[in-house]
């Protein structure tokens, strides 16, 4: 089954933090991981709240962030959305170790 | 991957010394950069505040750990240069245990020998004890801000500040919701190493495998998934305290490793022969009868004589008297305030409720009561009806005692009396939940409008909703 990915994004990094981030690229992946649709949406402002709202809205399946507070980290997962925290990395590198279903909570991709 | 290069200070000692071993012993998170802004060395309290380890932070872009408000909307570095003074600046960060902290930021240029910038140093001070993150956060009962005119809690109040200055190891006993973290962090906030980092450890939420390498570290591979050096929280808390928490839940073998550290202050991470002198104060609470379970030898004496130091018990709402009203005020002025309604007291028939009513949960579910009562009173005085009606179905009222009632060996019995008493009975929880149907129900399922009804904001009426398994 297809699945839908929300990575924030700050530059060409995941943002630092989910809070802060007033940019998405949302990535729709095969079952073997091959990214079918990617688009980029630009938020009007920086909320933790309308992030969270725009990832139920989409029907987004996993979050690729940096630091996330907990409150909406435990509101996501409750929302049975996979929260990939504390990634740090380029935007390319995530893509590829998301196609690879290597990417992990805490990761550093140098 | 890079390797720690072991940067050395030469020609200000006779011999020359470690950097990285220099600002370790610094109780002040310190970051240093490059030009470029990636970090070449953070100290140990940075990474007791971030989360980060120094092997994790190096060659990173400062914003990837800092994760500071500031580096987002205006970092001041990319205008730093050689020339420029150093500059303070208060802002936040996100930790990698997903804490939002307030953080005092000072930002200053490095400079080589010809005067050319070489980089940058920021120190980060955790502003939590200072202030509050949210207003939203602020509980009456709360930090340094311990409520009490009963002669009991006097008497706390009175020992505390000789107390925290003392250093010596303490145990705080008490009923579930009397305070005890509270209490804790107030006598780290009132001590000599209140500027040193307040380490809690829930003893009772890690089996014990995990804690052992949580409190104590371990050496990389001391074990399968041991892929790198881990501190352990005495290490953290070197120059503070470190608190334990449900201290009863620990596991004997562990009991046994404390009381070795108690002994000769020296921890021994997992797989490392090599110990490291910890300078930690211990402030341990319990909510079991430490007593009984040394009888019971579930705990060992000698750590339960060790940690007996100093012991503060604090008190059962029901045995403090005049504190209730004074509590009951407090709350209803906070509540009042943040969800913003003209409540001026209340009725003679609550007051009378609740003097007599024994809280078997203490403050903490006296402060639910208020809170629960202030989101239904529409303004004006708070009515009997804007109780939760367990209050009145339950048989938890009782005749308030004329003399002291037992100590430390008594709470316990009388707790588990309350709650076997409760049981049967409605709860606050279950009244709650239905409240928050009843309110979804309502709004037909819009939870912003079923979170307006309830005085709450959106997230608020989420976490209750998971907490009571309500599935919209």
């Amino acid at each position: 089954m297809e699945q839908k990915i929300l990575i924030t994004l700050y530059v060409d990094q995941v943002a630092p933090r989910f809070d802060l981030a007033t940019e998405v690229s949302i990535v729709s992946m095969a079952d073997d991981g091959r990214p079918t649709e990617k688009k980029t949406v630009v938020l009007p402002r920086a909320s933790a709240e309308q992030l969270c709202h725009l990832v139920l809205l989409e029907k987004i399946g996993t979050v690729v962030c940096g630091g996330i507070e907990d409150e909406y980290y435990q509101y996501l997962e409750w929302k049975n959305v996979k929260v990939l925290d504390s990634v740090i990395g380029s935007y390319k590198d995530v893509i590829k170790r998301l196609e690879s279903g290597m990417l992990r909570s805490g990761d550093i991709i140098r | 991957m890079n390797t720690l290069q072991h940067t050395q200070i030469k020609g200000l000692f006779d011999a020359s010394i470690e950097l990285p071993s220099l600002i370790d012993e610094i109780p002040l998170g310190i970051v240093m950069l490059d030009t470029q802004r990636r970090i070449v060395l953070i100290n140990r309290a940075f990474e007791a505040l971030s989360g980060f380890s120094m092997e994790e932070a190096r060659g990173i872009p400062c914003f990837h750990i800092m994760r500071s408000k500031l580096c987002i909307q205006k970092c001041p570095l990319k205008k730093m240069d050689s020339n420029s003074e150093s500059i303070s600046i208060e802002s936040d960060m996100i930790n990698k245990e997903r804490q939002l902290i307030p953080v005092l930021i000072n930002l200053s240029p490095i400079r080589n020998a010809e005067g050319n910038l070489a980089g940058f140093i920021e120190t980060v001070e955790d502003l939590r004890p200072f202030k509050e993150v949210d207003s939203k956060t602020t509980h009456a009962y709360t930090f340094r801000h311990l409520i009490g005119k009963s002669p009991k809690m006097t008497r706390i109040f009175q020992t505390l500040p000789l107390l925290a200055q003392s250093d010596s190891a303490i145990l705080i006993t008490g009923e579930t919701g009397t305070g005890k973290d509270m209490l804790a962090e107030a006598i780290h906030q009132a001590s000599d190493r209140a500027k040193g980092p307040f380490v809690k450890v829930n003893c009772g939420a890690l089996p014990e495998t995990l804690l052992e390498s949580e409190l104590f570290g371990h050496r990389k591979g001391a074990f399968t998934g041991a892929v790198e050096n881990k501190p352990g929280r005495f290490r953290l808390a070197h120059n503070g305290s470190l608190y334990l928490t449900e201290l009863g839940d620990l596991p004997l073998p562990l009991q046994v490793k404390l009381l070795t550290f108690l002994d000769d202050k020296v921890v021994y991470p997992l797989g490392s022969a090599k110990g490291f002198q910890a300078d930690v104060r211990i402030i341990a609470a319990t909510h079991r009868n430490l007593d009984l379970m040394v009888k019971e030898r579930k705990f060992r004496e000698d750590l339960m004589f060790r940690l007996n130091v100093v012991r503060l018990h604090l008190p059962p709402l029901r045995e403090r008297g005049d504190d209730i009203r004074l509590i009951l005020d407090h709350f209803i002025n906070i509540f009042a305030k943040r969800f913003r309604k003209d409540i001026n007291g209340l009725s003679k028939k609550v007051l009378k409720i609740l003097m007599d009513y024994a809280f078997p949960g203490n403050v903490r579910e006296l402060r639910n009561i208020i809170e629960y009562a202030v989101n239904i009173c529409p303004g004006g005085q708070i009515q009997f009806t804007h109780l939760p009606a367990y209050l009145s179905e339950t048989k938890h009222h009782y005749d308030r005692p004329t003399s002291e009632v037992g100590e430390t060996s008594e709470w316990t019995a009388s707790f588990e009396k309350s709650n076997s008493e409760q049981s049967g009975q409605k709860t606050w929880a279950s009244f709650e939940r239905d409240m928050i149907i009843e309110a979804l129900v309502k709004s037909k399922g819009r939870r912003n409008k079923a979170a307006d009804m309830m005085g709450w904001g959106r997230t608020t009426l989420w976490r209750k909703m998971k907490q009571y398994k309500i599935d919209a």
